[in-house]
């Protein structure tokens, strides 16, 4: 019976109609070609930013009639006062130390309180309290920035932190990294909760076994296995923290100035870029070209975070086998 | 033999342990509060702003006249240009990534550049919008701009794009992409190494196997991760302000070369404002803002589980 | 080969009230662990049933049986490792020197550290090989640096991995072979100085020469520890164990003497599975 049913099979395969090997290769070629061009967009992308933001940083830096403006008196000068009085100021340090401030209190945030959610959401929760609150958290990572930094606007300053201290004014430090710390809290989270969950639960049994309270598995093994994906998940937040931009350009304030104070306000690196590319300064201007060289700067910065966090990943990724 | 030592009371570890569960249990509270509190201020202040009126009208100097005709168009209009190039190069790359470049340096790079573009902040990309599509880089002037078309009629195109809502979509391909990519490359991870051998084993071509084995049973979860990732083009507002979002429109698109602005643009414009009449405006266009998300992440939460159940088990 | 053959209906019983057949010699070790119609579910899904059995200090007793008769949850309830699983619950009595294990209120912290546990497949944290072995001690006291040091060797020693790790102290434990890592948690387990050393099919993800070289360990730590090992081997079972225990579908089918139980079992069922014929 099968005999015959084989035979019949293997000649009924050969009744279809061969199809062209070459055509075949040929578009095989065609495709994987057209899918390479579209990976190399990417590439390009990377590649158009670094050169475009070269460029129009030399043409700040070379620029006619400001000689006093250098790349080591912007990097270095304490001063940043590009549209006030006749005399401009190029010193990036006080939108650094703002942006740097700013995220300061983003991460004094965050970090702690994501962290121990994480933990609690990895050894503590219930299937299905994890379940609620992780949607919970997914709906804080939708939530678009602009609407934290009206939250900062008209909540944090005005019912948190004003009745706390008097010198806090409508715009300040503090409202605004409170806020991008708000924002940065699902990335800390659900990071590095997958990074404690990737721990085996052979380890904790492991941990268990030898008699350790909660406390010591999660502290003492659990998140030291995990760590390499936590530190990543930090650097990450980090990172977006630095590059925010609507939350901070509208509850910081605008005006660039050199403090630790977070009841001041301070500009950020990208709040000054919105503030140049929203009003009217003319093209060519001096101004107008400063804010590709703090876009430099901002792209320096963060590319050299993100490096960091994937080297930390890379090479200090625990294999638990 | 271990007798040696200090005997450290097993209730002092026991109060450790109790610590750190009030301190997990507390920040886990106050996440969750942040969050409660945040959703309830912004309705208590947007709920009796929300109308019909209101979505129907355009911007006015007047809040109680004010409504969002014009941005929600605006958003409609450059999501969709952006989710119609984001999405395909996004799962074009992650096929080349996972199906045809595998393990080769070419692609460790490829692969090390997509996440740096990942870190990269959204108003970094507006700029290389800017200069890309608003000015073609400087070889075509704006003001002899090549054009194609009937300026009224709904095809109409002119290099460069300037500040149109062409530029503005593109400018949020730009942002997603890395974003899709990665999506996409993990929904292709997730499908079995089995099938793809079933299929070769077969005699099929890479291409072959690809459209035929990995695509559909990856479709799921690559439309989870687009969905998701035009959830955050649609809140983006940053990049959209470099290229040239228009803070206050009177008009909705009518073709690609049209002005524009995205409600993130208007909410932002509204919040900046001293007077509270336009903060309480604000608040109800980011109730519309997170209406839009919530319908996003419900079709995207749907998706998941209608397709994906009869190919898990 | 059926020179046994009963009737199950009567021998079952005799089997359980005869828990511990072997003739007791004069001067018999002390009982460590004490089973008492011990049963345990997971759930509704009743996995242990009426367990009596009795278990000597200082010898080793093999658990055998085929997968899913229990035999890994009866471990686990010895050291209340349950504990960490929702749902699992135990009636019964269980006891280790009077102990009773399935007391609410019984201080699992306390009772880990007196019983050890070696796991299946071998599960060495992240870490140094030292601050793997020191991982239990610095967990219950607080050690000087000499006194830790002396404390790692010795456990090693005692592992049988000494020699081949004395370099390497501060190297990873994952860069260890799957043999050696199987000693390593050995160590750690022996560092807190248990009573009982539980072992569940601690040979199964090893090769043959590992698994030789963790047999004659198990031979001579019998002297100092109460050692229950899980094994699929039947030649390990034989090789290493005082007293075999037979399990299936969640009962005690037979134990007694490794000798006996292999060669004339009592039970078909017994004889059955010892000789290949199901399991
Ligand atoms: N965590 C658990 N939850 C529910 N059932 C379990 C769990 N662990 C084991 N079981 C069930 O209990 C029975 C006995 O399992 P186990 O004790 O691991 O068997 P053995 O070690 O003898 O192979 C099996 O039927 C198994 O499916
Ligand atoms: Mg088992």
């Amino acid at each position: 019976m099968t005999a015959v049913a084989a035979r019949n099979a293997a000649e009924i395969s050969q009744r279809g109609r061969l199809r062209h090997v070459g055509i075949r290769q040929c578009t095989e070629g065609i495709i994987e070609w057209s899918l390479w061009g579209l990976t190399m967009l990417s590439v390009l992308t990377t590649v158009a930013i670094i050169a475009v933001l070269v460029w129009e940083s030399t043409g700040f830096f070379t620029m006619a009639g400001h000689d006093d403006v250098t790349v080591w008196s912007f990097l270095t000068g304490t001063t940043w006062s590009p549209l006030l009085g006749a005399e401009p100021a190029f010193g990036i340090l006080p939108l650094v130390t703002g942006t740097l401030l700013v995220t300061a209190i983003a991460g004094a945030f965050a970090i702690p309180v994501g962290l121990l959610t994480a933990v609690y959401l990895s050894e503590y929760a219930s299937p299905s309290t994890r379940g609620w609150l992780k949607s919970a958290l997914e709906i804080l990572a939708g939530v678009p920035t602009v609407v934290y930094g009206f939250f900062a606007l008209t909540f944090i300053t005005p019912y948190l932190l004003q009745p706390l201290s008097e010198s806090f004014g409508t715009y300040n430090a503090m409202g605004a990294g409170i806020a991008v710390g708000i924002m940065i809290l699902p990335i800390v989270c659900s990071l590095s909760e997958d990074s404690l969950r990737a721990v085996p639960q052979s380890l904790r049994d492991g941990a268990y076994a030898l008699g350790s309270t909660k406390f010591d598995v999660t502290a003492k093994v659990v998140v030291p296995a995990g760590l390499s994906g936590v530190i990543a998940a930090f650097l990450l937040a980090l990172t977006r923290a630095i590059g925010e931009t609507m939350i901070v350009a509208l509850a910081a304030g605008g005006l660039a100035q050199l403090t630790a104070n977070p009841s001041q306000q301070v500009q950020t690196m990208t709040a000054y870029m919105v503030q140049i590319f929203l009003g009217d300064a003319p093209a060519n201007g001096i101004e107008y070209r400063s804010s590709y060289a703090v876009a430099m700067t901002l792209f320096a910065l963060t590319f050299a975070m993100t490096w960091a966090g994937a080297i930390v990943l890379k090479r200090y990724r625990e294999e638990y086998e | 033999m271990t007798t040696i030592g200090q005997e450290i009371p097993i209730a002092t570890r026991r109060r450790k342990d109790k610590l750190m569960l009030a301190a997990c249990l507390g920040a886990t509270t106050l996440a969750v509060t942040v969050l409660s509190v945040l959703l309830l201020s912004i309705f208590v202040q947007g709920a009796s702003s929300l109308s019909w009126s209101f979505l129907t009208s355009f911007a006015s100097r007047k809040p109680a006249q004010a409504g969002i005709l014009s941005p929600l168009m605006g958003s409609l209009w450059v999501c969709a240009i952006c989710a119609l190039v984001a999405i395909p190069v996004g799962i074009a790359t992650a096929i080349y990534l996972e199906e045809y470049a595998r393990r080769s340096r070419l692609r460790n790079f490829i692969q090390l550049n997509i996440s740096n573009l990942s870190g990269v902040p959204s108003i970094v990309y507006g700029i290389l919008a800017l200069a890309a599509f608003g000015r073609c880089f400087g070889a075509i002037s704006a003001d002899d701009p090549l054009s194609l078309g009937d300026p009224d009629g709904f095809f109409y195109l002119q290099l460069p794009f300037g500040r149109s809502v062409l530029a503005g979509g593109l400018t949020l391909s730009l942002v997603i992409l890395p974003i899709m990519i990665i999506a996409a490359q993990e929904a292709l991870r997730a499908v079995p190494p089995s099938l793809r051998q079933a299929a070769l084993a077969l005699g099929s071509t890479r291409w072959q196997m690809v459209w035929k084995v990995t695509l559909p049973s990856a479709m799921p979860t690559m439309m989870t991760g687009a969905i998701l990732s035009m959830s955050r083009a649609i809140g983006e507002a940053a990049p959209l302000l470099v290229v040239g979002g228009v803070l206050l429109l009177f008009s909705v698109p009518e073709n690609l070369m049209s002005d524009f602005t995205v409600l993130p643009l208007q909410i932002y414009n509204w919040a900046g404002r001293p007077q509270a009449e336009f903060h309480k405006i604000a608040a109800a266009a980011i109730i519309v803002q997170l209406a839009v998300l919530l319908a996003f992440n419900a079709v995207a939460i749907i998706i998941r589980r209608k397709l994906q159940r009869p190919l898990q088990s | 080969m059926s020179h046994v053959l009963m009737d199950p209906a009567t021998t079952i019983p005799q089997a359980q009230s005869g828990s511990t057949p072997t003739p007791a010699p004069a001067g018999t070790p002390p009982l460590a662990v004490e089973m008492r119609g011990l049963s345990a579910w997971y759930g509704t899904h009743q996995v242990l049933q009426s367990i009596d059995l009795d278990i000597a200090a200082n010898r080793v007793c093999a658990l055998i049986g085929p997968s899913g008769c229990g035999k890994s949850t009866l471990l686990r309830w010895l050291n209340r490792m349950n504990d960490t699983i929702a749902g699992a619950r135990a009636s019964g009595r269980l006891s280790l020197h009077g102990l009773d294990l399935l007391d609410r209120a019984l201080d699992v912290v306390d009772l880990r550290r007196r019983v050890g546990m070696v796991f299946q497949k071998p599960n060495p944290f992240p870490k140094s090989i030292f601050d793997n072995v020191a991982f239990g001690p610095r967990l219950h006291r607080a050690y000087g640096r000499t006194d830790l040091e002396e404390l790692v060797e010795q456990s090693l020693r005692a592992s049988a991995l000494w020699e081949e790790v004395k370099d390497r102290l501060k190297k990873s434990a994952l860069s260890l072979s799957g043999g050696q890592q199987q000693r390593l948690c050995i160590a750690r387990a022996i560092a807190v100085d248990p009573e009982v050393l539980l072992m569940d099919e601690p040979c199964s993800a090893l090769d043959p020469r590992s698994t030789a070289s963790i047999e004659e360990l198990i031979r001579e730590l019998r002297e100092n520890y109460t050692i229950i090992i899980v094994t699929h081997n039947m030649p390990q079972a034989s090789r290493v164990s005082d007293t075999t225990a037979f399990f299936d579908e969640g009962k005690l089918i037979e134990s007694g003497d490794p000798d006996t139980l292999f060669t004339t079992p009592r039970e078909r069922r017994t004889e059955d599975y010892v000789s290949g014929r199901f399991g």
